[in-house]
């Protein structure tokens, strides 16, 4: 437990400019127009966010054209895109589908994904923490058929990473969706921020990444790492959500006096920091610990979701209601956390999930 | 003065050169003289100053060696509070005279806080000083007192001025429980152990020589006091410690109820909880020693105190048969009170008082909400008023 969660110069600063492009590119009313389904926000963003800042390239290695970060900086960059609920495939691409990649190899990839231009995603669905008893496509003579569901991050994909089973051997292919054998439908969806679609291949032609363990391992590091900085996601958006609503129950006056004032009120905010504030620690901790991978870092993933997942929905939902019917409004943003909320809560692994898994650690075998 | 070789060394030195047939307070006596008590505090005062870090590897050299502890569980109060108080606010004479034997554990401290009157409103103390000659006579109750059977010193929380508003007219003490009007009757609590005590203080004279701090300034010495109680100094004892979620681990893995699914995801949660609260603890060190205190320790407290309540109770559900027993209800008056110790309906019972002392856990939620998040204050009718004119 010697890992340090402080937040060092380097990341605040970071976060400095990273907050101050998305207060440009990301205001909530423009957010909000991807569910009236206006798209144009979402390549607005990222291209801001990749181009302007290079972010998409922050985590991968300087020798592939990245920005060399580790995880811990690429996590200050997830707190901040939770704070404005930007919906853009920063999850999906930068950090799930480009550390997949890395884990195989596949460095010709992973450099167009720096400058943001090719954009990937793993073809799971979004709710996906190990592959366990998923029903995958199948591959045979380098064709590729088979239907996912829920897969979040396609909708500026270029890239498609489909685990794909050959026989019963796991193998991880390499798939352009702009053939006409990938159809990707996009789906209405409860978090249009990050919307999900299904994805069919029908002898779609596909390179081979990986296969047998490898394939295995590299989709077991992308979602370790997804599941390390949802975590850091669920953080910056419950902060956001205590934060507004602390602003506004103290500037809203009922009974002569602000509502803030009210005791009852007080102390659910002051338990939603104290869970903000505990959150915030154990996805420190995971964002310190992922990169190393092993025991000790898929434990301090797990428990950052276990943990994190609720605190974001408890946020979110204290803000609806201490908001009153401003918070039930289409116009006010909280809306948009709710629904980001609880998404993420079921994303990688529900919390229940986690502590299963977390709890087989425990018992000794 | 600060001496350049590094604390390990001197305390290697010493250990060298110390006898184990040395008796016990004379060990500790020297190593106090030696500057190897509290290696941070300044050199004559038990310490080398040095690095608080130094202090870690200084104590497991002493342990190591098997010398003789100082007994810290038993002198929490003292080594934990008043310690920090008297190096804050103490005379030169003071600190010459009370540290030695507070650290050493011969003199054993308590804390004369709260009163019937004045429990979260502890500012509301009524327990009267009245100058006279040289010194003070002092009369009035106190309750809730852990160790008052033990102590040979207490911090004392007294009105000196009821003309001034309340938080105003307070001065601090030290107080000698030898004093014959100093009266300790046990309170028997809900474990039937008497941890506590009421104190009955009739005509107690304290010499002005034992005032801690400036006259009418007890209230910010008091503070400096409970923002010091989990700084502790030169005790590292409180690390090793096992916690009430390692206690109720070891019976979740033996426990036939844990098998069933909902038990088995009560018991994670609560572990999770539990995980994440060390990350917040340790994150809240970090954040100390960087030098950005905050008011986080309320924060840790809230959470142990729900922590240690829900996980003993889940604890005699999984005992199930087991869990219907208890070891005695004989009243005793022990010196160490460990709230993992003896037996899961004594850790159930004990964990109550988690929430209470030290603050509630309701007042502490006010202070994040006020301090912290900067929402407006309750209403206060007594604000600005003389204290003896204020509604009580």
């Amino acid at each position: 437990m010697s890992a340090d969660l402080l937040y060092s110069d380097t990341e605040d600063a970071l976060r400095e400019s990273v907050r101050a492009l998305l207060a440009a590119t990301c205001p909530s009313e423009r957010v909000t127009e991807a569910y009236d389904g206006d798209t144009s926000v979402a390549s607005d963003a990222w291209r801001a966010v990749s181009d302007a800042m290079e972010l998409a390239g922050l985590g991968i290695d300087e020798s592939l054209g990245g920005g060399g970060a580790t995880s811990r900086e690429v996590a200050v960059v997830m707190e901040e895109l939770g704070r404005v609920v930007a919906p853009i495939p920063f999850l999906t691409s930068s950090v799930i589908a480009t550390r997949v990649l890395v884990s195989c190899g596949a460095d010709d990839l992973v450099r167009t994904l720096v400058d943001g231009s090719a954009v990937a995603v793993l073809t799971v669905p979004l709710t996906t923490m190990d592959l366990g008893d998923l029903t995958l496509p199948t591959v045979a003579g380098g064709l590729v058929t088979g239907r996912v569901h829920a897969v979040a991050g396609c909708e500026l994909a270029t890239l498609m990473i489909v685990p794909a089973l050959d026989g019963t051997v796991l193998t991880l292919q390499a798939i352009e969706p702009q053939s006409g054998s990938t159809s990707v439908t996009m789906r209405s969806s409860f978090d249009m921020t990050r919307p999900v679609a299904d994805v069919g291949f029908t002898a779609a032609p596909a390179t081979e990444l990986a296969r047998g363990a490898d394939a295995e391992s590299a989709v077991r590091a992308g979602l370790l790492a997804g599941g390390a900085m949802l975590a850091s996601e669920q953080v910056g958006l419950a902060e956001w959500c205590l934060e507004s609503t602390v602003a506004y129950t103290k500037q809203r006056n009922q009974f002569g006096r602000p509502i803030g004032s009210f005791q009852a009120l007080k102390h659910r905010m002051a338990r939603l920091w104290i869970a903000v504030n505990s959150a915030r620690a154990a996805a420190r901790n995971a964002a310190v610990l992922v990169d190393a991978g092993g025991d000790e870092a898929a434990v301090a993933v797990g428990l950052a979701q276990a943990y994190c997942s609720d605190v974001a929905v408890l946020a979110a939902e204290e803000c609806v209601q201490l908001h009153g019917g401003i918070g039930m409004t289409w116009e006010h943003p909280a809306h948009l956390y709710l629904k980001r909320a609880k998404a993420d809560q079921v994303a990688l692994g529900t919390a229940a999930h986690h502590r299963v898994v977390l709890a087989e650690g425990l018992t000794p075998t | 003065m600060s001496d350049a070789r590094p604390a390990i060394d001197l305390a290697r030195e010493f250990i060298e050169s110390w006898d184990p047939a040395t008796p016990r307070e004379e060990s500790l006596r020297a190593r106090y003289d030696a500057g190897l008590a509290w290696v941070a505090q300044p050199a004559g005062l038990g310490g080398l100053g040095c690095a608080p870090e130094d202090q870690r590897g200084v104590e497991a050299a002493f342990t190591a060696a098997g010398f003789p502890d100082n007994n810290a569980l038993a002198n929490g109060i003292g080594l934990g509070m008043a310690a920090p108080t008297i190096f804050a606010v103490g005379t030169d004479e003071q600190k010459e005279r009370l540290l030695r034997p507070l650290w050493t554990g011969e003199e054993i401290w308590c804390q004369l806080f709260s009163e019937p009157g004045a429990g979260s409103d502890l500012a509301n103390v009524a327990t009267r000083a009245v100058r006279t000659g040289d010194g003070w006579v002092v009369n009035g109750q106190k309750v809730w007192t852990s160790n008052a059977h033990n102590a040979v010193y207490a911090l004392l929380l007294a009105r000196t001025d009821p003309d001034l508003p309340k938080h105003s007219g307070l001065t601090y003490f030290a107080l000698d429980m030898r004093d014959p009007g100093v009266e300790v009757r046990p309170l028997r609590q809900i474990t039937g152990e008497a941890e506590f005590n009421e104190v009955f203080l009739t005509d107690v004279f304290i010499p002005d020589t034992d005032r801690l701090g400036d006259v009418n300034n007890g209230w910010l010495v008091a503070m400096t006091t409970l923002a010091n109680e989990r700084v502790s100094i030169g005790n590292s004892d409180a690390e090793v410690e096992q916690t009430m979620v390692d206690v109720v681990e070891r019976t979740w893995r033996s426990a036939p109820e844990s098998t069933r699914r909902r038990t088995r995801d009560r018991f994670m949660s609560l572990w999770v909880d539990a995980k994440v609260a060390d990350l917040a603890a340790a994150r809240m060190k970090q954040q100390l020693e960087a030098g950005k205190p905050g008011p986080e320790g309320s924060a840790l407290k809230v959470t142990f105190a729900r922590l240690a309540q829900e996980l003993s109770g889940l604890e005699i559900e999984l005992l199930g048969a087991d869990g219907l027993g208890y070891g005695d209800w004989e009243m005793v008056r022990p010196t160490i009170v460990e709230f993992t110790g003896r037996d899961a309906g004594y850790r159930y019972l004990r964990a109550k008082g988690n929430s209470i002392e030290g603050g509630t856990s309701e007042i502490l939620l006010n202070i994040i909400a006020e301090k912290v998040l900067g929402l407006p204050p309750e209403h206060r009718p007594d604000k600005g008023m003389a204290w003896k004119d204020s509604p009580r």
